[in-house]
């Protein structure tokens, strides 16, 4: 195990060298001199675009601006940002934990619903349940996430009433008890959560049913029902586990497409997270800000994913022998 | 063909003649306030009713069928591009090649999708033809590890094998023998990945990022509703759906393509 994840870990050095050159790629998008500088956006000060310069290098050849970016990037620095001027490291940091438990939560909630949904539909494909999990798995792949959200805002939140549409805390928040303030953030983080969750929830099933109907097909469940094993036992105990195993980087693959996500969803539930950061930064045209982001929110990526692949050796095997 | 199959065409053929005859048949211009109409709800008048300009959202939302059909073949087309001579390149040539293009592909799939498309929408000027091209620069991964698998298992086959021994050059062995073998895979790939530049586009536009206003997009008249979500449901019902039946259209169309 412990050789496995030493050769991991030195494969993430070129990744990761990778993940800092098309940053910096994207800031030199425009050829000859980056967008902004061309276009004379009037949107930037010439104030902001003398600090640009100075922040990249701009007037050094490309690949001393690469180097010193470089060199300033794994010392986790991205500069100050042009909106209050404070450390744009420090304010990902102060954001980011709002994004990872949605993030987690939702992920949670995709195995806890998708998992049950796609083993029953494999038990008997092209029975009813099936049909109609199928039917909603089309539709789920082709909602629009946003829209989703803006209706169940316009259900729940505003003609029902149920739930709060908007930031993390109500305004009373500070007078609550200690368990009013945790039940106070669930009920905001309800509708973040499930919608993000939604997203990945029709591609998971899916995967959960053909994983599941291809083991249900194996021999060795075969004889295990010729042995007059119990069908749940089987079903529950056999088959899942082989199924569950190729989920886990199914699951790793999905990470850029949820922390993406969080840019829709935060900015749509005004929530102080790390995507809301990077659309106001965006916006703003912030540029140190955003490009911390991109870089901060890559390498989470590919953290998530090594986990992922850690996971996956410990629950199989045979992948350490390889 | 399937039922399902034909309900996805249909619902692409309709598309394609709403952007086609938009300016017959919008009732009103996309662009005409009227201020004695703000905010009424669908009528006989405005059938979807109107938004907080007075502006018809029918006629809208028809003009706004050409930035869907456009996005769609145009993104496409620019993951197409990259996403097919990458796969192949690497496919075909293997070892050194082929690492250093799936290694780069692998780099690109660690940025977070929206991160990455904001990203670059804030260094690019907003501009439709930006927008598309920046989808397409961000999607064509699949596309690239897609063609890869194809080509790997084609240029073993013995008719390229023949064309070997006969002497046709790399690109032309590329270009006539392996590629058409790998269309019907690649095709299907093409066509839910329009559904997928749709609802990317549209998310973009309702964080205002997208297809900038007054040019009528789904997502930015969405956007434009979010403002008046509890007085002019309809504003966030209709562009949605249109967004939904796109997006299923593509899917079932690809999926029925699939089988």
């Amino acid at each position: 195990m412990f050789s496995y994840f030493l050769k991991r870990l030195l494969n993430l050095i070129p990744l990761l060298l990778g993940i800092t050159i098309i940053s910096f790629a994207v800031i030199h998008l425009a050829p000859g001199r980056p967008a902004y500088l061309k276009e004379m956006d009037p949107r930037i000060s010439l104030e902001a675009q003398e600090q640009l310069i100075k922040l990249y290098d701009l007037d050094k050849p490309l690949f001393k601006q690469y180097l010193n970016w470089l060199k300033r990037v794994l010392r986790l620095d991205f500069g100050n940002s042009f909106v209050d001027g404070r450390k744009v490291i420090v304010r990902i940091r102060e954001r980011l934990p709002v994004t990872l438990l949605i993030n987690i939560l939702s992920m949670v909630l995709i195995i806890v619903v998708a998992l049950p949904i796609g083993v029953i539909s494999a038990l008997k494909p092209g029975g009813l349940f099936d049909k109609w999990t199928t039917f909603f798995v089309f539709l789920g792949f082709s909602l629009p996430g946003f829209w989703l959200a803006l209706l169940l805002m316009l259900l729940l939140g505003i003609k029902l009433n149920w739930l709060p549409i908007s930031g993390l805390k109500s305004f009373d928040y500070h007078q609550l008890s200690f368990w009013g303030k945790n039940l106070d953030i669930i009920k905001h983080l309800i509708l973040p959560v499930s919608v993000t969750a939604f997203g990945g929830l029709a591609g998971f099933s899916r995967y959960v049913r053909g994983n599941m109907i291809g083991v249900l097909k194996q021999n060795y469940i075969r004889a295990a029902y010729a042995q007059g094993i119990n069908k749940g036992r089987i079903v529950y105990k056999y088959a899942l586990k082989n199924a569950l195993l190729p989920l886990i980087t199914i699951l790793g693959l999905s990470i850029p497409g949820l922390i993406g996500g969080s840019v829709i969803f935060e900015s749509i539930f005004a929530i102080p997270g790390m995507g809301r950061l990077l659309y106001n930064s965006a916006v703003a045209r912030d540029y140190p800000m955003i490009m911390g982001g991109l870089v901060i929110g890559a390498v989470l990526t590919l953290l998530g994913n090594l986990l992922a692949d850690l996971c996956y050796a410990w629950a199989d095997p045979r992948i350490k022998c390889k | 063909m399937n039922k399902l199959t034909l309900f996805g065409i249909s619902i692409i053929a309709v598309l394609i003649l709403l952007a086609i005859f938009a300016p017959l048949i919008s009732p009103y211009n996309p662009q005409a306030i009227d201020v004695d109409n703000i905010l009424s709800p669908p009528s006989r008048t405005h059938i979807l009713g109107t938004d907080s300009l007075g502006r018809d959202l029918f006629s809208r939302m028809v003009y706004g069928a050409r930035v869907s059909l456009e996005v769609g073949l145009v993104a496409v087309g620019v993951s197409l591009i990259i996403g097919v001579l990458f796969g192949s390149l690497a496919g075909y040539w293997g070892g050194r090649v082929d690492s250093l293009i799936m290694r780069f592909v692998d780099i690109m799939l660690c940025f977070p999708t929206f991160f990455l498309l904001i990203t670059m929408v804030a260094f690019l000027k907003a501009t439709v033809f930006n927008i598309m091209l920046i989808i397409g620069l961000t999607s064509w991964m699949g596309l690239a590890r897609l063609v890869r698998a194809e080509v790997l298992s084609i240029k073993e086959r013995d008719f390229v094998r023949y064309a070997k021994a006969m002497g046709a050059g790399n690109f032309k062995i590329i270009s006539r023998h392996i590629l058409p073998h790998t269309l019907p895979p690649v095709l299907v790939a093409a066509i839910l990945g329009m559904g997928g530049a749709i609802l990317t586009e549209s998310a973009l536009s309702f964080l205002g990022l997208g297809v900038q206003p007054p040019t009528p997009s789904w997502g930015n008249i969405l956007m434009e509703g979010k403002a008046v979500i509890d007085i002019g449901w309809w504003l966030t019902l209709f562009p949605g759906l249109a967004i939904l039946l796109a997006v299923l259209g593509y899917n079932l169309l690809g999926e029925g393509l699939r089988r």
